[in-house]
């Protein structure tokens, strides 16, 4: 089998991926992306519409151009792009397997940043009951469907979840001319931010609060679903597609099946301050830490790691020190990302927006940072399902005198 | 060659034998005659093979230690369909996955029933099983709950490829001589002057002898072609849960419960694709087709699959199906013969069809000789090599030329995709098309690759995966 090398191999041309890619060309490191679709730019790439590209480029982009854009910058720094090539193992020190249309190789890197990204819980997973028609898919593949292929696979859909991502999946049917029969949510209000809500009734699609969908019903394809409201009532609902949105989880297996240390909360591998994994020569970066982000949260990630990635192979980033792991027995608390904190002499790190978690559901409450029952800090917060909580780390004069660290979350009482 | 799809019109030959039905029971009897030299023709109502029974088991390739006592049907059909897949299995490129199993006691009174069992494997000639303590059954499978009491370790349990073994039966059936009809549901039958003129939905055919391998429906078809049937299907649902391949380093045994009257219970086990499989339910139902999955259930399965594997909980879940076995009243297979009509019936194959199958085939056959029917045996028979999609062999993606890995979770090729739908018994059906390949059958359940599997098998499906945008 043949083995190639290179400075830094990246697994995923997506947003973080990419930013990655393009910072560390730019600073003449010999980078490979290696991007197992026949096309870079991620997620991205099928989503038809509106808003990417503020941040990056200042100017309003649909998905695919802001793919495209990205995907050109990196190859324009020097970046190689290798497409539809598989990483199917990840071992120590920086070596891959992959699989290309030519066989098996080896890929040799000093570092690894994976950027594997996240997908949509589909409905297996999600145990809902009935029968397994054709018509049942995710919003990923709805919109890879329509818009990478031009194909419709069902005309009168019922969306599920009401995350950002659904009201994507609207406009996307919109574009297609599918006709969504309603948009369910289990919660008494949408996950995405308020005014989201209008965008259902813009468009005439019943907008069904504190709902369920109980069953799927359905012999070759998908005929109709029941759905249950709060009190209990059941309804029929005739349709041809159910698009489960949301409820994205990253996409590890590769780290899963590795031997890098693996955070069953959060799905993805353990990580420092840095996104350095439990060895040293695998960084991790975007949705892959924490489903789900925007592309250009993703994109600015990369970029930050990319700084760290560079004064990593320069000898400037510090290995040695005392590890902190933070340690959460919260119940309220899904994951949080990093898990760990490495105090070196160096500053933490400069910019970073600091931990990053995930709440299981709608809640008030204060979290604190503890050194051991001591609290070093706290603070108000207002969780929200899915919603992105960023809460800076301690100073590191408060780090230093910890024993341990953990973080605790106090609901308040309910009103 | 002779797959008569849906749009050609079916061979006047006279038959030797018309098998109704391809599940792996009807797939297995048209190779077993095939082999003799019989002239067979197998009709199947849906629109794929493996569509109704046999869509859906645990995939395990028993030895019988369990089965009813010695003399039954099912433990002679069992131990020869056991032994002839060993024989075979190499020759047809069919993966093999030696696992051995444990049937665990989680208290005293499960613990006081395994010498029975034991006994009873002894009995069924599985000499090797014996009774172990929780100590060495957790010395052998380390993640079992702490709970466990004893067990009785039964060697030479297998798992096997549920959806290539009997595809691989029918293609060799096909190679050597066999004809196929799919989407062709047989609607009546006239049985005259010792030959079976059948009414299809797709026209007529003729046949010497018919054997009935119509597995949910097997009672019906006795009554419309010899107007009794001695037992009735009582549908009987299972549905499973699969993990994540995560799990699957949790147990390399397979972890069966100590049976009840009524079922062999709920069943831990590794897959031939690198999953952990947990299923299934036992649930009697009218419907011979609602194959529906309740999510209560589900949570039942993993609740109970965390029970015996507690690490099992941090796991996800990757599919879940439901899959129904003709069970009838009684507790045998109901194979029986009307000579004076050529007529057989092989009726009330639940769960172990996939493990007695072969044995099932010899079976009838032998039945079928000793009535002075009479074949040459085929000389120059053809061994076709079936393509290996299962975990641990050697796998497409790592072949030059494969055209790039399309499901991502699965490691499907394109190459392998194409292969499959232009291959010598092309899928009708997504459902089809996931048996041959394992597309969409991974984690994501489709979310990276349905559009490019749409683009790709546009056309080739009743049931498009998207149609194209006018």
């Amino acid at each position: 089998m043949k083995t190639q090398h290179c400075q830094v191999a990246i697994i995923g041309a997506g947003p973080s991926g990419l930013a990655l890619a393009s910072e560390l060309a730019k600073a003449d490191i010999d980078v490979v992306v290696l991007e197992r679709e026949g096309e870079a730019g991620g997620i991205p790439r099928h989503c038809g519409h509106s808003p990417y590209g503020m941040r990056e480029f200042h100017r309003l982009m649909s998905g695919p151009a802001y793919a495209a854009r990205l995907a050109r910058e990196a190859e324009q720094q020097g970046a190689k792009i290798w497409l539809n090539t598989t990483v199917t193992e990840i071992g120590p020190g920086g070596s891959l397997l992959l699989s290309t249309i030519d066989g098996i190789m080896e890929l040799q890197a000093a570092r690894v940043a994976i950027c594997t990204g996240n997908r949509e819980t589909p409905r297996s997973a999600r145990l809902v009951s009935g029968t397994r028609p054709m018509g049942i898919l995710t919003t990923g593949a709805l919109q890879s469907m329509v818009y990478l292929k031009h194909r419709l696979p069902c005309k009168r859909p019922l969306i599920v979840g009401t995350e950002l991502v659904a009201f994507s999946a609207l406009l996307t049917c919109r574009h297609a001319g599918i006709k969504p029969v309603a948009m369910i949510e289990h919660d008494s209000r949408v996950t995405a931010i308020k005014a989201a809500a209008w965008l259902p009734r813009l468009l005439g699609i019943p907008l069904l609060l504190n709902s369920e969908l109980d069953e799927i019903r359905g012999g070759d394809r998908v005929e109709s679903v029941v759905v249950s409201d709060a009190g209990g009532k059941l309804q029929d609902i005739e349709c041809d597609g159910v698009i489960f949105s949301g409820n994205f989880v990253a996409e590890a297996s590769l780290v899963r099946s590795s031997h890098l240390e693996f955070d069953p909360r959060s799905g993805g591998p353990v990580v420092d301050q840095y996104g350095r994994c439990s060895d040293p020569a695998y960084f991790a970066c975007g949705n892959l830490l924490h489903p789900v982000d925007t592309a250009g949260w993703c994109w600015a990630e990369g970029m930050r790691t990319a700084r760290l990635l560079l004064a990593d192979l320069s000898a400037t980033l510090s290995h040695r020190g005392r590890v902190l792991e933070i340690k959460s027995a919260s119940p309220g608390i899904r994951y949080f990302t990093p898990q760990r904190i490495l105090l070196s002499d160096a500053p933490l790190v400069e910019n970073h927006p600091g931990l990053q978690l995930r709440f299981a559901d709608n809640r008030r409450g204060r979290i604190s940072w503890r050194n051991h029952k001591a609290v070093i800090s706290s603070r108000s917060i207002r969780a929200q399902r899915e919603r992105r909580v960023l809460l800076p780390f301690p100073r590191r004069d408060q780090l230093s005198e910890c024993k341990s660290l953990a973080l605790e979350f106090q609901p308040d009482a309910e009103d | 060659m002779s797959d008569y799809s849906t749009s050609t019109r079916l061979p006047a030959t006279l038959f030797d034998i018309i098998v109704v039905g391809t599940g792996v029971v009807g797939c297995a009897m048209a190779r077993r005659f095939t082999l003799e030299g019989a002239k067979v023709l197998v009709i199947e109502k849906a629109v794929d093979i493996l569509d109704g029974a046999s869509k859906a088991n645990s995939a395990i390739l028993h030895t019988g230690f369990d089965a009813p006592s010695p003399g039954s049907q099912e433990l002679e059909c069992i131990v020869d369909g056991y032994n002839e897949y060993l024989e075979i299995h190499a020759r047809l490129n069919l993966p093999l996955l030696e696992c051995g199993a444990l049937v665990l006691a989680w208290n005293e009174a499960e613990a006081d029933r395994l010498a029975a069992i034991q006994r009873s494997a002894h009995d069924n000639g599985v000499t090797r099983a014996r009774i172990i303590n929780a100590k060495k059954a957790r010395a052998r499978e380390p993640q079992l709950a702490q709970t466990v009491v004893a067990a009785v370790e039964v060697p030479g349990e297998f798992v096997i490829d549920p959806w290539s073994a009997p595809y691989a039966y029918l293609l060799q059936a096909l190679e050597n001589g066999a004809c196929l009809a799919r989407s062709c549901e047989l609607l009546d039958g006239n049985f005259d002057n010792g030959v079976w003129t059948l009414k299809t939905s797709r026209g007529s055919v003729k046949g010497r002898q018919l054997i009935n391998c119509a597995g949910l429906y097997g009672d019906r078809l006795n009554q419309k072609l010899v107007g009794e049937s001695n037992f009735e299907i009582r549908p009987r649902k299972g549905q499973f849960v699969v993990f994540d391949k995560s799990a699957r380093g949790l147990t390399s045994s397979i972890l069966l419960p100590v049976p009840t009257d009524t079922t062999k219970g709920i069943v831990v086990c590794p897959t031939m694709f690198g999953n952990l499989l947990v299923g299934p339910t036992a649930e009697e139902q009218r419907s011979r087709n609602d194959a529906a999955v309740d999510s209560e259930q589900l949570q039942a399965l993993i609740d109970r699959g965390g029970s015996i594997l507690p690490a099992l909980r941090e796991h996800a879940v990757t599919a879940t199906y439901a899959g129904l076995r003709p069970a009838t009243e009684h507790k045998d297979y109901q194979i029986k013969w009307y000579r004076d009509r050529n007529y057989c019936c092989v009726g009330g194959i639940r769960s172990t069809g996939l493990s007695a199958a072969l044995g099932i085939a010899r079976f009838v056959y032998r039945q079928y000789e000793a009535t002075g029917n009479q074949h040459s045996e085929l000389l120059d028979c053809h061994w076709p090599r079936v393509s290996q999609i299962s975990d641990p062999g050697e796998r497409d993606w790592q072949q030059p030329g494969n055209g790039g890995i399309v499901c991502h979770c699965e490691l499907v090729t394109r190459r392998e995709i194409l292969q499959a739908l232009e291959g010598p018994i092309p899928p009708c059906s997504l459902a089809g098309l996931k048996r041959r390949t394992r597309v969409t059958m991974g984690r994501c359940q489709g979310f990276y690759c349905s559009a490019e599997l749409s683009d790709l098998t546009g056309g080739c499906f009743q049931q498009s995966m998207g149609r194209p945008r006018k």
